[in-house]
C-alpha cells in the first residue's frame, strides 16, 4: 500500500497526496524518500518488480545475446498479450478476493470453439469469434452462479469447471484431432498483423504519454481548486518523463523490428479501460469494496451477489479473448494445446502475473496494470529459458517457484500491513 | 414536555423460538438527548437494537416516530426514518480509504465517474464540523487507530443526516483517550440535536455522556435513572438484579414521570 510510493498514480487504497509545501526540489526529495521509506517497509512496489525485470533481462543477455534483440523484445510484445488478457480477467476476480482456476481450459474451449466453428462447420470468422467470447461470459456466468447463488466455494466451482471445460475442448476436438485455422484471417492476423509505419508505434506512445500528463494535471487543478493537498508539478514531470522514456524506447525497439504489435495494442487499450473502469467508476468501487469487506459492502446497499457473478463473466470473457489470441499465436487448434490449456500452465502463469504486479491474493488490492510488469516478468523468463532451450520439466519447476515466491511476497507484505494498520 | 420523543418504543416483545428475548420492553429517545441502554450478557440490548434497526422486527409492541405510528420491518425502513446504526464490529473495507468508505454505496458521481474531488472536500467539512482528527482522509482505513476507525464509522452513520444514532458498545475497543475522543465526538452529535441511544457496559462513559439510562434485565425493563441524580451503584444493582425496583420503575415508566 505505497504510500506516495511509486504506484501508478495510485489505486483508491492509496492515494499519497500529503500536503507539501511548494519548491520541486524539496518536493522530490521528499518523494524519493517517501519511496524509500514504502521499499524499506517491505512494500513490493512496482519499482521492486522493475528491479527484477532489470535483473531477468541483465542475466539472460548475458548467457544469449539475442535476448535483448529487437526481434526477441518485439515477439514478446506479441507473446505476453494471451496470458496478459487471462491475468487481466484473474484481476477482477482476485480483486473481490475469489480465484478463478478455469480460465486455462476456458481460454482452451474458446480456440478450439472457433476453430470447430470456423474450419468444419463453415461459420464466418467474426461470428465464431463472438460465439467463442460469449461462451466464455456464459462459463463466467455460470461459475459465478454456483458461487455466488449457491455458495459453492469459488475455487472449487472453478476447479471442476478446469476439467470439464477441458473436458469438453477435447470433446470438441475430437473428431477432427488438430485443426488449422486460417492464417490470413481475423483471428491469425490478431497476433500476426503489425502496424510496420514508425508513425504507429511513435504515436501510440506520445498520445499514452500525454494522455497521462493531462489526466493528471487536470485531477491536480481541480484538487487545488478545491483548495485540497495536489500532487507537486515536479513530480508530475518526473512521472511523465519516466513514462515517455519507457513508451519511447519501447516504440523504437518495435520499430526496429516489424513495427508496433496489433495484439501489443489492443492489450494496451483493455489496460486502460479496466483500469479506468476499476479506479474511477462507481462500479469499480463495488469491486474494491467488496474485496475489503463484503459485510460491509452488503450493509451500505451493494447487491454482493450480483457483482460476484459479474467479476465471474468478466474473467471467462477475457480467458475466452486470451484464448483467441493464443490459438491465433499457435494458428491452431489441437488436442496436444488443449491438454496443455488443461494443465495448469496458462492458468499458473496468469495468477503468478497477476500477483508478482502487485495484484494481491488477499482481495480487494491490486489493479489491472499490475499485469502488464507481471506477464513482462513472466513472458521474460519463459522467453529466455525458450531461447536456452531449457527443457519443459525445468521450466516448470522454475514458473511454480516464481508463483510461489510471489504469493510469499504478497503474504508477507499482508502482515506487515495488518501489523502497522492495528497498533 | 413540548416534544414527544423522536423514537419511542412501547410494550416490545420478541421471541427466538423458546427463548423470551424481549418482554414488553419500553424505551424513548428524544431529539439532543443520550439515553444509555445498560444491561447484562443476554439481557437483551442487541436485540433491541436489531429490533430498532429493521434487522430482526419485534413480534409485538408499537414503535412511534416523531409521535405517529411506523413499522420497522427491514433494514431499508429505518434508514427511510432516520436511524442509524453504528454496530460494534464497525464493517467498514479495510482498503479503501477513508472518503471511499464514508461514501460507500452513495458515492457521488457525474455518469457512473466517481467525483473524487467533491467526495473529498465534504469529506473533510464533515471530519472538521464534527472535530475529527484524521491524519489525512485518503489513508486506508486499515491504517487507523482503533478509535480513528470508530470515529469514522460514526461521521459515516451520519452522512444520510440521521436523527436517531444507534451505537453499539462503541467505546468497548478503545484506549482511555481514545475513549473520552468518542465521548466527545458523541456529546457534538448530539448537540446538533440528534437522539442518541449509546448500548454500553462501561458505568463511567454512561455517566460521562448519557442523560438518561434505561436497564434491561432478562428482557424487561428493569429502571430507568436520571444519569445526573443516580449513583454507579444503583445502577450496577439494576443491572445486576441485586436492586429490586424494577416493578416501581415500570410503573413510573410514562412520559410525566421522566425528568
Amino acid at each position: 500500500m505505497s504510500r506516495g510510493g511509486p504506484q501508478r498514480d495510485g489505486a483508491p487504497v492509496a492515494t499519497g497526496r500529503t500536503p507539501r509545501a511548494p519548491g520541486w526540489q524539496e518536493n522530490l526529495r521528499a518523494y524519493a524518500l517517501e519511496v524509500r521509506g514504502s521499499v524499506r517497509d517491505g512494500e513490493r512496489g512496482p519499482l521492486l518488480v522493475v528491479a527484477g525485470l532489470i535483473v531477468i533481462c541483465v542475466v539472460f543477455q548475458a548467457l544469449d545475446d539475442k535476448f535483448l534483440s529487437p526481434r526477441n523484445l518485439s515477439n514478446l510484445g506479441v507473446d505476453i498479450v494471451g496470458t496478459g488478457l487471462v491475468a487481466v480477467g484473474i484481476v477482477f476476480v482476485l480483486l473481490i478476493r475469489e480465484i478463478d482456476l478455469s480460465v486455462g481450459s476456458v481460454s482452451g474451449l474458446a480456440g478450439a470453439a472457433f476453430a470447430v466453428l470456423n474450419v468444419n462447420h463453415g461459420v464466418p470468422e467474426w461470428l465464431a469469434v463472438i460465439v467463442a467470447v460469449v461462451a466464455g461470459t456464459a462459463v463466467g456466468a455460470f461459475h459465478g452462479f454456483f458461487f455466488a447463488w449457491l455458495g459453492v466455494p469459488a475455487f472449487v466451482v472453478t476447479l471442476a469447471g478446469l476439467l470439464v471445460w477441458n473436458g469438453l475442448t477435447l470433446y470438441l476436438l475430437g473428431a477432427s484431432g488438430t485443426i488449422n485455422i486460417d492464417e490470413e484471417g481475423l483471428v491469425a492476423s490478431l497476433t500476426s498483423r503489425h502496424f510496420d509505419a514508425d508513425v504507429a508505434a511513435y504515436a501510440v506512445a506520445a498520445v499514452g504519454t500525454a494522455g497521462y500528463l493531462l489526466t493528471v494535471r487536470r485531477r491536480r487543478s481541480r484538487h487545488r481548486a478545491a483548495g485540497m493537498p495536489y500532487r507537486p508539478m515536479g513530480e508530475i514531470w518526473l512521472r511523465t518523463a519516466l513514462l515517455a522514456v519507457v513508451s519511447f524506447a519501447a516504440a523504437h525497439t518495435l520499430n526496429r523490428f516489424q513495427g508496433l504489435p496489433l495484439a501489443l495494442l489492443i492489450f494496451l487499450v483493455v489496460l486502460v479501460v479496466s483500469d479506468y473502469v476499476l479506479r474511477r467508476t462507481r462500479y469499480g468501487r463495488r469491486v474494491y469494496a467488496l474485496g475489503g469487506g463484503v459485510e460491509a459492502a452488503r450493509r451500505a446497499g451493494i447487491g454482493v451477489e450480483r457483482v460476484r457473478v459479474a467479476m465471474f463473466m468478466v474473467s471467462g470473457t477475457l480467458a475466452a479473448v486470451g484464448g483467441l489470441f493464443v490459438a491465433s499465436g499457435l494458428t491452431s487448434a489441437s488436442p496436444t494445446t488443449a491438454r496443455a490449456a488443461g494443465s495448469g500452465m496458462l492458468l499458473i502463469n496468469a495468477i503468478a502475473a497477476a500477483v508478482i504486479g502487485g495484484t494481491s491474493l488477499f482481495g480487494g488490492r491490486g489493479s489491472p496494470w499490475s499485469v502488464l510488469l507481471g506477464v513482462l516478468v513472466i513472458q521474460s523468463i519463459a522467453s529466455g529459458m525458450g531461447l536456452l532451450g531449457v527443457e519443459d520439466a525445468v521450466q516448470f519447476m522454475i514458473t511454480g517457484g516464481v508463483l510461489l515466491a510471489a504469493v510469499a511476497a504478497d503474504a508477507l507484505s499482508r502482515r506487515v500491513e495488518t501489523r502497522r494498520g492495528r497498533p | 414536555m413540548a416534544h414527544p420523543p423522536v423514537l419511542a418504543l412501547r410494550g416490545i416483545s420478541k421471541r427466538f423460538g423458546g427463548v423470551q428475548a424481549l418482554v414488553d420492553v419500553d424505551l424513548q429517545v428524544r431529539a439532543g438527548e443520550v439515553v444509555a441502554l445498560a444491561g447484562d450478557n443476554g439481557a437483551g440490548k442487541s436485540t433491541l437494537v436489531k429490533v430498532i434497526s429493521g434487522v430482526s422486527p419485534a413480534d409485538r409492541g408499537v414503535i412511534e416516530w416523531e409521535g405517529r405510528l411506523v413499522q420497522i420491518k427491514r433494514p431499508h425502513d429505518a434508514h427511510a426514518l432516520g436511524i442509524a446504526t453504528v454496530y460494534q464490529d464497525l464493517a467498514m473495507c479495510d482498503n479503501l480509504d477513508v472518503v471511499g468508505n464514508l461514501f460507500l454505496g452513495r458515492e457521488i458521481d457525474r455518469v457512473g465517474v466517481l467525483d473524487e474531488v467533491e467526495m473529498e472536500r465534504r469529506a473533510r467539512d464533515l471530519m472538521r464540523t464534527l472535530s475529527i482528527h484524521i491524519p489525512d482522509v485518503r489513508m486506508p482505513v486499515a491504517a487507523l487507530s482503533a478509535g480513528q476507525r470508530q470515529a469514522v464509522a460514526i461521521s459515516r452513520s451520519l452522512m444520510g443526516s440521521p436523527k436517531v444514532l444507534l451505537l453499539d458498545e462503541p467505546t468497548a475497543a478503545l484506549g482511555v483517550e481514545q475513549t473520552s475522543h468518542l465521548l466527545d465526538l458523541i456529546e457534538h452529535v448530539r448537540d446538533r440535536g440528534m437522539g442518541i441511544i449509546l448500548i454500553s457496559h462501561n458505568m463511567g462513559d454512561i455517566k460521562a455522556v448519557a442523560d438518561r439510562v434505561a436497564v434491561l434485565r432478562l428482557g424487561r425493563n428493569n429502571g430507568l435513572f436520571d444519569v445526573s441524580t443516580v449513583t454507579q451503584e444503583q445502577i450496577i444493582s439494576s443491572v445486576t438484579g441485586a436492586a429490586d425496583n424494577a416493578v416501581a420503575h415500570r410503573t413510573r415508566g410514562d412520559e410525566e414521570a421522566w425528568p
